[in-house]
């Protein structure tokens, strides 16, 4: 078993909103490798985005970490003083690929001066901390960021750098913040849903782009999506979520093949596929103000027993490699194979 | 080459509203029931003194016709004649200028000194003792009538504290003219005890004018810095561990400030606004006390030039500020 | 109904609600509320310019009369002026703006030009020298008032009409066959309905702001007519002995305005749930 790079241990957090206190996140559990793909995947709502926000350590005003580790390279994220971690882990170790990368810029400023101010500060050669910034630096810097820009194939990189974003089109703007989140030559790179606002054919291009790169620098990715289909194109394993729990981990292809857990394979189900009508899941996402007790699927679940609303059942692994927190999960494989 | 561009781009607009704004100002001037040539000759000249003045301001000719020697008149920059005074409109207004802009100049610039920081820093300690402070002042700002502001300010300061002047621009003759700005010229000359004077006259007028402005300035910086804040950019610059205060005087202020350029058009047409009446209160020898001692004489054709002269500025400055948007804002290029 | 339970638990909004509420109850109910009603016409010269005290509730004025009476009652020209111009001003202002709006034709480019020539002046300017031309009586005022308000709200609404052309739901509305007066009644108009409804409110202070200052600047209502603005005109003369008759006419206007942009305030933040403060999201 290689040494974890990241272990969310029983990790809830809740917020504080007009409607009451939302338990947004119930002891979430969570481990990547490093070099690992990891997809996070749910429904809107799920959690999956405040995961990935908590992690970074860049959750809202109104949000209270309840308990739980975040451990990081053997430290507990959440012990540390938090400009501490501002300065040394955001940025340097951990980075960050937004969801819209059109509103994830400066409209004011060209795009070759956003790429410089990061690097000014999470320049790998520079110590944290450090005030000056020094020529011969920054002309280095400058090279290997014109040397990135390429490498996710953007063609006449120094052209670019003086444009402003909306200059660009959105499949070179999330380009751009794919390089600028290797640029400090992080050991984890966090992605909340990176091609959602993209169109379908540049998705595709910038999902293997993405994993190529990954690989090739042995970066561990946590990938956030609701598009099953995108963590199948990125992802060596998948874990889903459901209204602030974790309910199944799996390798890409066991979870799409053999699904354990009945959310997953009713997800997996409700997959449009030709040929055959569209199928949902019965009932409503949960208010998270006041979730449901134990097991939060249980009301819409057909194998709910009493077991599930008593409690949200500890991680047991059925196969090798294959987590599961559900009281009744389906050990035979289900016959359906995902599109 | 592409400024200039942009700058035609929206000048071409300037003629066609210059033109309804002389046709409305026509409008309303022929909306009197009173004859201008009696007023003008008084009430008992003889009917041929009347008949004469008539003829000279060809005011027995059809209408249409009027307007079009109006436009005439208005291109060759006679924008009217003082009933009261005989002399044209435009060099009682020129020789006025200076005062009002030297008034409204100091207190725009207070205005934004003081506002945009405060609204910054009311922003970035939103729902902080300061911040509730800062909001209570500013409505009630914004819901002062200017004049009575100035009143009460007169009473405090003047009356009963003694510390500024009651009424007036300065005791006695101003600088040597350059500029026309006292206090510009006071230093150009060398005065300092002029110089002195002419800020203890101004400081009054110039808060009461600025007070309105200010209370508009924060509440726009603190909407736009609060709009940004929460924007995705801060928000990636802080997923990313970009130290904020950097973030918040290179990015927010940038973008704070653009809002803020968009607000001076509105801000100085309240200034205008502000400058009749606070004119009136202090007795300032500007364009705005011009405009009430017009009133006050049913002088109908200054109201009228006035009203178009100050048409012409605003359409001008609103021109400037588009411009000055368009050169800071890289989205609208 | 909710929106109203809503906009109570808003403190600041329910402040401007309750000061407009006694801004409409002073108006109505002047006769029984003055200590000297009789004062809106009767003069009283033994009794002028008296401090406040026990009798004369915020001193007398030049002419002997009670200032608090008469405020109450210039609270009647107050609401009317503010609520006729204003209204005036959106009736005629909102539908042009609709029109100008929906089409792309010469002629919604022609009323926004006319709205441009209007608004290219500062509207206390123009009003000036419409009081001015008219005389100085009520309703000139409102009339000066309301032409220089009205091109204001069609370009608002213009320009908000403009931007919803492109939304899906009028496009569907239009594709199923709706007249131009249907789509931009039953449409157009609810969706701007609140931005129109939170921006009269604020209107309305200001009006009562430039109607103030026409009367301090004599174009207003003549006397003995208890306008507000006017009061403080005549207080100049008196100063600083009689600081009472200065101030309370203006702490009135004060009170007035703040009670409606308070008011307008909370009505945007219940109204426009775009505008709203949201919580957290929790995706």
């Amino acid at each position: 078993m290689q040494a974890e790079l990241l272990s969310v241990r029983d990790l809830s957090v809740s917020f504080v909103t007009e409607g009451g206190v939302a338990r947004v996140l119930d002891a979430v559990s969570l481990s990547l490798a490093p070099g690992e793909i990891m997809g996070l995947v749910g429904e809107s709502g799920c959690g999956k985005t405040t995961l990935a926000r908590a992690i970074l350590g860049a959750l809202p005003a109104n949000a209270n970490v309840r308990g739980g580790a975040l451990l990081f390279d053997g430290r507990d994220l959440l012990t540390l003083d938090p400009s501490l971690v501002a300065e040394q882990v955001r940025g340097r170790a951990i980075t960050f690929v937004p969801q819209d990368p059109y509103s994830s810029f400066s409209p004011l400023f060209t795009v070759g001066d956003q790429i410089m101010e990061l690097l000014r500060w999470k320049s790998p050669g520079r110590r944290a901390g450090e005030r000056s910034w020094s020529r011969s630096r920054r002309r280095a810097d400058r090279e290997r960021a014109l040397a990135l820009l390429r490498t996710v194939q953007l063609p006449d990189p120094e052209h670019l750098l003086r444009k402003y974003p909306h200059e660009l089109s959105g499949g070179q703007r999330q380009r751009v913040m794919i390089a600028m989140a290797l640029l400090p030559e992080p050991k984890l790179v966090i992605a909340d849903e990176p091609t959602t606002a993209l169109d379908v054919t540049i998705q595709a291009q910038i999902l293997k782009l993405l994993r190529k790169l990954a690989t090739e620098r042995g970066v561990s990715v946590l990938f956030a999506t609701h598009d099953l289909g995108t963590a199948w194109e990125i992802c060596d394993r998948v874990t889903v979520m459901y209204a602030g729990q974790e309910l199944e981990t799996a390798p890409i292809a066991d979870f799409f093949r053999a699904p354990m857990v009945p959310y997953t394979r009713l997800l997996l189900d409700s997959l449009p596929s030709s040929g055959s009508a569209l199928r949902g899941i019965v009932g409503d996402v949960p208010s998270l103000v006041s979730p449901p007790s134990g097991c939060r699927f249980h009301p819409r679940c057909p194998r709910a027993s009493d077991a599930c609303r008593a409690d949200h059942p500890a991680a047991h692994e059925p196969e090798q490699g294959h987590q599961v927190r559900c009281h009744h999960p389906h050990l035979q494989p289900a016959g359906i194979v995902a599109a | 080459m592409r400024l200039l561009a942009m700058v035609a781009r929206r000048a071409i607009w300037m003629p066609p509203t210059l033109f309804g704004l002389v046709l409305m100002v026509f409008a309303i001037s022929h909306v009197i029931p009173s004859d201008p040539a009696r007023v003008m000759a008084g009430e008992n000249a003889p009917a041929e003194q009347v008949q004469a003045l008539r003829h000279k301001y060809g005011l027995d000719l059809p209408l249409p016709r009027q307007f079009l020697r109006y436009v005439g008149d208005v291109a060759t920059g006679n924008i009217g004649t003082s009933l009261f005074t005989q002399r044209p409109v435009a060099e009682d207004l020129w020789a006025r200028l200076p005062a009002t802009l030297e008034l409204a100049l100091y207190a725009i610039v207070i205005a934004v000194v003081v506002g945009v920081p405060l609204g910054v820093v009311a922003a970035l300690r939103r729902n902080s003792v300061l911040d509730h402070l800062v909001r209570v002042v500013t409505i009630t700002g914004l819901a002062m009538a200017a004049f009575w502001l100035a009143i009460l300010l007169q009473l405090l300061f003047s009356m009963w504290l003694g510390l500024t002047p009651v009424q007036g621009r300065i005791d006695g003759w101003g600088p040597d003219p350059i500029t026309g700005f006292y206090t510009i010229d006071a230093v150009l000359r060398g005065d300092w005890e002029t110089l002195g004077q002419s800020l203890r006259y101004l400081a009054l007028p110039m808060l009461t004018l600025a007070l309105p402005a200010m209370a508009t300035i924060v509440r726009f910086t603190r909407a736009g810095v609060l709009n940004v804040m929460s924007s995705n950019f801060v928000f990636y610059q802080a997923a990313m561990g970009i130290p904020r205060r950097r973030v918040v005087w290179k990015y927010i202020l940038r973008s704070a400030l653009i809002g803020t350029l968009t607000q001076i058009g509105l801000i100085f047409g309240n200034l205008i606004a502000g400058a009749v009446v606070v004119e009136t209160v202090f007795d300032w020898p500007g364009l705005g006390s011009f405009a009430v001692n017009s009133i006050l004489q049913s002088d109908y054709n200054a109201i009228m030039s006035f009203t178009l002269f100050i048409g012409v500025v605003f359409i001008l400055v609103n021109l400037l500020v588009d411009v000055a948007q368009a050169v800071l804002d890289p989205r609208g290029r | 109904m909710r929106t109203l339970r809503r906009l109570i638990r808003d403190r600041s909004a329910l402040l401007g609600l309750i000061i407009v509420a006694a801004l409409v109850l002073a108006a109505v109910f002047a006769w029984p509320l003055a200590t000297f009603p009789q004062d809106v016409t009767n003069y009283d010269p033994p009794h002028r310019l008296l401090p406040p005290s026990g009798t004369y509730w915020l001193g007398t004025d030049r002419m002997g009369a009670d200032i608090y009476s008469r405020l109450l009652f210039g609270a009647r020209i107050t609401i009317l002026i503010a609520v006729v111009a204003t209204s005036l001003a959106v009736l005629i202002g909102v539908p042009m703006g609709l029109v100008a709006g929906y089409y792309t034709n010469r002629v919604s480019d022609l009323l926004m030009r006319i709205s441009d020539v209007f608004l290219a002046v500062p509207q206390i300017v123009l009003a000036i020298a419409i009081a001015q031309t008219l005389g100085p009586a009520i309703q000139n005022v409102i009339l000066a008032l309301s032409i220089t308000y009205w091109p204001f709200w069609a370009r608002l609404v213009y320009a908000e009409t403009r931007s919803l052309r492109n939304e899906v739901f009028i496009e569907a509305a239009v594709a199923l066959g709706a007249s131009p007066l249907r789509v931009m009644a039953l449409h157009v108009l609810p969706s701007i309905a609140s931005s129109v409804i939170v921006r009269t409110t604020i209107g309305m202070g200001g009006t009562i702001l430039v109607a103030a200052a026409l009367g301090f600047l004599g174009l207003g209502p003549p006397p003995p007519t208890p306008e507000w603005g006017r009061m403080i005109a005549e207080s100049r003369g008196f100063l600083p002995q009689a600081w009472w008759y200065a101030t309370a006419p203006g702490v009135a206007i004060l009170l007035v305005v703040m009670g409606f942009n308070l008011l307008g305030d909370g009505l945007r933040d219940v109204l426009d749930p775009r505008l709203r403060r949201g919580g957290a999201d929790a995706s």
